[in-house]
């Protein structure tokens, strides 16, 4: 017998089992030579059920009354803390192994159940065994020879279809025996059994005790048992009837102890001690000959405990409960859900060192560094190993302590034993330090960490940056970087951790890096680009800029590139000139601008076209992922970085503001988009007047209706889209905010049109509005108004300002978008997890297919042409380049 | 040297994908050298050489993050009228769901049926849209009479719909015949009358056989709710709402290769594994793009090969595709732990611990990426003994 819990329990056992065999290998078949690193793994696991016979052997002691402690507060031998089943207080040793606390991993205890009692878990189980082998030989209810024939079936199934199919299978064949009526092998009639739920079986209006429940399980031979898809050797059926009971460690029910100094039990603990009372009152009345009745009824009892101590979310049961009414938390609800064991402790660790706090932005740092505060840098150390070369500078660590920094914290000895770094102790160790030691340092400049914010939802999440110590409470970054974190500075939050081992370190500078993540296996195009001002600065700095050559490399140096021979002597340089000392000098590249001019970069100078998004933005454009290609990844975060930084200098020196005044349109320009309004709402009016008079002709497979609606919409959505026409015809390109638009930095020329002449029609669910009142959508209006004014139109710009009825609706549909957001995020996570959860183990092995961690195929090459996403460009192979390069001699 | 250009061309195509010598000869400027020719092929197949996934790579998870992270940009609860009179459809995230999930009936069925060379005018279009949409009985009926004095049925016809679809009384109660039963039809002049065939049947049956009558298949194509044809390019494509693919492709005018529906169980029971796998990769990408999001066709692939290589389309939920995986640790760390640590107990079902889930539960290496190289170093502890031979895990680089 058995439990989920168990099942995870001696799951641990196994794998200290064969943990202590496999080093028994190691150590004891080679002779008597210890070698001193052995990396031994966890081969499998085996999940099987617990017999009576294993729970009393791997007991530490029989568990006989319900009492905690004694007078002094002492565990009472016996009991339910008993110190023979692991310690929980400090400064006790355990009865079993010696341990302290945190030494002893705690032991077992089991107790004799006066009567047996249902699994819970397994009672689906009993009842298909019970209905399909006959109760008086216990032999499954079909002829020998279709025993053999079907155990063939299972057998092939299995090895066709794996093991759910078996299972799936095994379900088929016992549907068809529950039906049998007359056993085959004694002849004996079969009665009807039903299970009253949960845990009550009835034959014939007559109930059958878990007792002889137990009996007729253990009639049915090893044989048979396959049948059911049950592998004898681990799981009797009968052990699914308790005869006794397991009773886990202390330390896995540790109890707390108030500031009142007043002991509170963990929930197992409280659900046992019930167990354990009503499992006495039962023996005794047993032994004291009581009335069939009460006997009855406290058998019951002890189910519903034993039921409720396995799963406290069992339907038909009411939940045990706290006294303050709260339910008990008992071992399946420790095992299940997201804070359960299983996703909380097993899948989802925690970890040491690290740090988190809230991020700001730096221009001033690389791409690939993580400015770091004082204090974290203070609190967070990297091991070091003490050898003869950096003994001396390790000391001078040593001797600046954990308060001066670049101090030390801690320091651990070759046999492991760590020691804290202070005033008092900082003499001793510095005598004592020699090869082999471990020092714990401060993080130092350029020391590797890994950057992560939530949430993590692809790889480039979290990545590893060079540590830059500086000053002030927050992390520090690019802003280079935000596009793959998904951050912005409203107050985001990001975490950090310092890798401990070589192998870590390692890793997180060859594979993790930002420049190695530069190109998202998403799409295959640079993930990290320019954004906002830097966008727009190198657009104005390219497009319109021409600077005196003294201005320029002033510009150029303050930007930190200190290369300007390639600055032509003139007295007067151009924009494109500056921007090309940034440039690789062999770097050729024909691409397009936003504007559908073409970029001409030849032999690294911008002959022609200006910098945009187009080009220097993140996840459109080649210009970056062709500098990644030719240059490798380190060079293209420099010239990213330079780039970046010459750009939002740019806009420092030469200003840029946008303004009201940006939406500023000419006289004539109000008149024209007035009198463009106009003409479209009277021709939606008209519409709506031949609809009245039934004349309007429906689309097909529309109602009128519904076709007068889309109509309308489309009448209203072309008279705004020629309002945004117009205000563009009429706006200064030379306005900021226009720059700002042209260069794809922010905002479109619909947000534009929006704040200078008509924000639209709002819609909900793709339609105009209609909700509301009955037959009208706010009481201000007529009721069937299905004017534009009374739908949701707004014909007003942002600046002119909304009137009360444009506001609300803009509110309206405002609201419905929030909630979208707010339902979808669950949403799409569930999906994400799922996706995750299925695709996690897949491949690519070394023969180039792709594999499922069982072997079976998914695909043969990876993507049908065994391309990497991020190896490719925009996830292809780029032919034509390759032919021009081959054509133009180039290579 | 006399090769030819074809020769050239030849020697790659063993190595090289198809596709990239397609693209190769269609970006090729005309008279290019053979000698050039060659180069550009080599070079092509050093690049895609170069190019490859790496052994170890954890191609699954990367697709996961690739769908996933993009889901949340996705719209939700939208409905997507392009162009004025088409159809709803579901979009975006729900749609998306609606595909992975393996659904067996979907939100917004949809067919689009391809016309075979001869039917591209607008009138035989119309003809065509016609004939494929159902026509149920109730909407040739003006009106029923349940008349409760004579326990009968009186049905009256509209005789211009009736005309419409060409259709006399008698023929309409010789189909109605067929899948109504229970009551006893007959003719009389524009009008239909229903008895029930048993005497001492009540009102309630009369009713039943109201609804029943109602609902009746009279004309086209079953499960066709609407039909509209499209102009796409210079030819006319009828978009359906409701889909029946296996029905359609028998009528003579359907362009049967191009012909789909939106339904990926359909196309699977009708069409075979290939084609749903297909359908999956073509829906998806559909949305996504949609969307305005940019995802790598190759990450869909091995999302719609996982759902299909078992040679039936399972979902990629608890049932399907991560029900059944060979780990129990893995499944259990989804969904329904519990269930699954008493399954495998009673089986004695062995955890390989091959998997990410399992490795990370009891701390040890994952096997995918640089957790992937097993190094076998041989160790000469004391040089006079026999050789030892340890298995240690070692890092390799990429």
């Amino acid at each position: 017998m058995e439990s989920k819990k168990e099942a995870a329990e001696e799951k641990e056992q196994e794998v200290k089992e064969e943990f202590a065999e496999e080093k028994r290998d190691d150590y004891g078949s080679e002779g008597n030579e210890v070698v001193d690193f052995t990396l031994k793994k966890v081969d499998k696991i085996t999940f099987g059920m617990l017999s009576p016979q294993i729970i009393r052997k791997m007991a530490a002691a029989k568990i006989v009354t319900p009492e905690l402690y004694d007078k002094e507060g002492y565990p009472v031998d016996g009991g339910l803390m008993d110190i023979r089943l692991g310690v929980i207080d400090p400064g006790l040793r355990c009865k079993t192994c010696g341990g302290k606390l945190k030494e002893c991993p705690g032991h077992f205890g089991y107790i004799d159940l006066a009567r047996p009692v249902i699994h819970i878990s397994f009672v689906s189980l009993v009842y298909t065994l019970l209905k399909s082998t006959c109760s008086e030989c216990g032999r499954v209810l079909i002829p020998d020879e279709m025993v053999t024939k079907y155990m063939d079936e299972l057998e092939r199934v299995e090895k066709e279809q794996g093991i759910e199919a078996r299972r799936e299978h095994i379900h088929n064949i016992i549907a068809s025996i529950k039906t049998i009526s007359k056993c085959p092998h004694c002849g004996a009639k079969q009665k009807k059994i039903t299970l009253e739920k949960p845990t009550t079986f009835i034959e014939n209006d007559k109930r059958i005790t878990p007792v002889d429940i137990r009996a007729r399980l253990e009639k049915i031979p090893d044989k048979d048992c396959e049948l059911f898809g049950i592998n004898p050797s681990v799981a009797r059926p009968e052990w699914a009837i308790l005869t006794v009971l397991p009773i886990p460690p202390v330390t896995m029910r540790p109890s707390i102890t108030l500031e009142s100094g007043e002991r509170s039990e963990d929930d197992l603990t409280h659900k046992l001690g019930d167990i354990v009372r009503i499992n006495q009152r039962l023996f005794e009345n047993l032994n004291a000959g009581a009335p069939e009745i009460i006997i009855e009824d406290l058998w019951d009892l002890l189910q519903y405990h034993i039921t409720t101590f396995f799963d406290n979310k069992v339907a038909q049961l009411p939940p045990a409960r706290h006294r303050s009414g709260q339910p008990l938390k008992t071992l399946a609800e420790r095992i299940s859900s997201k804070e359960g064991r299983i996703r909380h402790n097993l899948a989802g660790k925690r970890t040491n060192f690290s740090s988190r706090t809230v991020i700001s932005p730096d221009l001033f740092i690389k791409i690939n560094e993580v400015g770091v505060p004082m204090d974290v840098v203070m609190k967070l150390t990297v091991p070091v190993k003490v050898t003869e070369w950096n003994m001396n500078y390790l000391r001078k660590y040593i001797e600046n302590g954990p308060k001066i920094y670049p101090g030390a914290n801690y320091i651990v000895r070759p046999d492991g034993k760590k020691k804290k770094i202070t005033d008092e102790t900082k003499e001793q160790i510095l005598e004592e330090l020699e090869p082999g030691y471990v020092v714990e340092r401060h993080v130092l400049d350029g020391d590797i960490a890994l950057f992560n914010r939530q949430p993590s939802l692809h790889k480039m999440s979290m990545m590893s940056h060079h540590v830059r110590v500086l000053p002030y409470k927050t992390f520090r970054l690019n802003p280079a970087v935000c596009a793959p974190y998904n951050a912005d500075f409203d107050g985001d939050e990001m975490n950090l951790h310092i890798p401990q081992t070589e192998e870590a370190r390692a890793e997180a500078e060859t594979l993790l890096q930002v420049q190695t993540q530069l190109i998202s296996p998403r799409y295959g195009l640079s993930i990290i680009g320019c954004v906002q001002d830097a966008i727009s600065g190198n657009y104005i700095l390219t497009k319109e800029l021409n600077l005196p050559r003294k201005e320029a490399i002033s510009l150029l140096i303050s930007a930190g590139i200190t290369e300007v021979s390639g600055l032509p002597k003139k007295e007067v340089v151009s924009g494109r000139e500056i921007f090309s000392t940034v440039l690789p000098k062999d770097f050729n590249f024909r691409g397009r601008d936003r504007e559908g001019n073409e970029v001409v970069i030849e032999k690294g100078k911008l002959k022609s076209g200006v910098m945009d998004k187009n080009n220097l933005g993140e996840g459109s454009g080649l210009m970056l992922r062709n500098i990644h290609k030719i240059y490798g990844a380190e060079a293209t975060i420099n010239i990213l970085g330079k780039i970046f930084m010459l750009g939002t200098l740019t806009l420092t020196r030469y200003g840029f503001s946008t303004g009201l005044a940006d939406t500023d349109l000419p006289k004539d320009a109000r008149e024209e988009i007035d009198r463009r309004m106009k003409e479209a709402e009277d021709e939606v009016k008209k519409m709506i007047k031949t609809y009245r008079e039934g004349k309007l002709e429906a689309f097909p497979g529309r109602t009128v209706r519904e076709s007068l609606e889309l109509m309308i919409l489309e009448k209203l959505n072309e008279a705004r889209n020629l309002s945004g026409e117009i205000v563009l015809k009429h706006a200064s390109l030379k306005s900021d905010t226009m720059k700002m638009v042209n260069s794809g930095a922010r905002g479109t020329t619909l947000n534009l049109a929006q704040m200078a002449a008509c924000v639209g029609q709002q819609a909900m669910r793709g339609k105009r509005i209609e909700t509301g009142f009955t037959d009208r959508t706010l009481s201000y209006f007529k009721r069937d108004d299905l004017s534009p004014d009374s739908r949701g139109f707004i014909r007003h710009g942002f600046k002119e300002g909304l009137n009360p009825f444009e506001f609300f609706f803009m509110a309206t549909t405002g609201r419905d978008s929030l909630m979208d957001t707010a339902l979808r995020t669950p949403k799409s996570g569930y999906l994400y997890r799922r996706l995750a959860n299925a695709l996690q183990d897949l491949k690519v092995e070394y023969d180039y297919t792709v594999r499922d961690p069982s072997g079976k195929i998914i695909q043969f090459s990876y993507g049908e042409d065994r391309v990497d996403v991020s190896k490719s460009e925009g996830g292809r192979i780029n032919v034509k380049t390759i032919i021009r390069d081959v054509i133009e001699g180039k290579s | 040297m006399v090769t030819k250009m074809s020769d050239v061309f030849k020697e790659y195509e063993r190595k090289i994908p198809p596709k990239l010598i397609e693209e190769v000869k269609e970006a090729l400027p005309p008279k290019t050298s053979r000698e050039r020719v060659k180069k550009i092929l080599e070079h092509v197949y050093q690049e895609w050489l170069s190019s490859w996934a790496e052994p170890g790579e954890s191609v699954g998870l990367i697709a996961a993050e690739s769908i996933g992270e993009p889901g949340t940009q996705m719209t939700l609860n939208t409905f997507h009228f392009a162009g004025v009179a088409e159809m709803n459809v579901t979009v975006g995230l729900p749609r998306i769901i609606e595909i992975l999930d393996g659904r067996q009936k979907i939100k917004t069925p949809m067919m689009e049926i391809y016309l075979k060379k001869g039917y591209h005018q607008k009138e035989k279009v119309r003809e065509v849209a016609r004939q494929i949409k159902e026509t149920k009985a109730g909407e040739i009926i003006k009106e029923f009479e349940i008349n409760i004095a004579e326990m009968n049925l009186v049905i009256r016809i509209d005789e211009d719909e009736m005309k419409k679809l060409g259709l006399k009384p008698a023929e309409l109660v010789k189909i109605l015949k067929k899948g109504v039963r229970g009551i006893d039809l007959k003719t009389e002049k524009d009008r239909i009358i229903g008895k029930p065939s048993e005497k001492d049947a009540g009102i309630n049956s009369l009713y039943k056989a109201k609804e029943k009558i109602r609902n009746a298949h009279i004309a086209g194509v079953k499960g066709i709710t609407q039909v509209l044809p499209v102009k796409k390019g210079d030819e006319f494509v009828v978009v359906t709402a409701g889909t029946n693919l296996a029905e359609i492709l028998k009528l003579e005018f359907v362009d049967t290769y191009r012909t789909k529906t939106n339904d990926i169980k359909e196309t699977y029971a009708v069409l075979g594994i290939e084609a749903a796998r297909q359908a999956i990769m073509d829906e998806v990408f559909k949305v996504i793009e949609d969307q305005g999001l940019n995802v790598d066709i190759r990450h869909i692939m091995l999302v719609a090969d996982t759902m299909c290589f078992s040679g039936t389309v399972k979902g990629i939920t608890r049932y399907g595709v991560v029900g059944e995986k060979a780990s129990v640790l893995a499944r259990a760390s989804f969904e329904t732990p519990i269930k699954h640590l008493v399954n495998a107990s009673l089986i004695g079902e062995e955890d390989p611990l091959k998997s990410v889930v399992e490795n990370v539960m009891i701390n040890q290496p994952v096997p995918l990426g640089t957790g992937l190289p097993q190094l076998s170093v041989t160790l000469a502890r004391t040089p006079k003994k026999t050789v030892k031979k340890k298995k240690t895990k070692g890092k390799a680089k990429k």
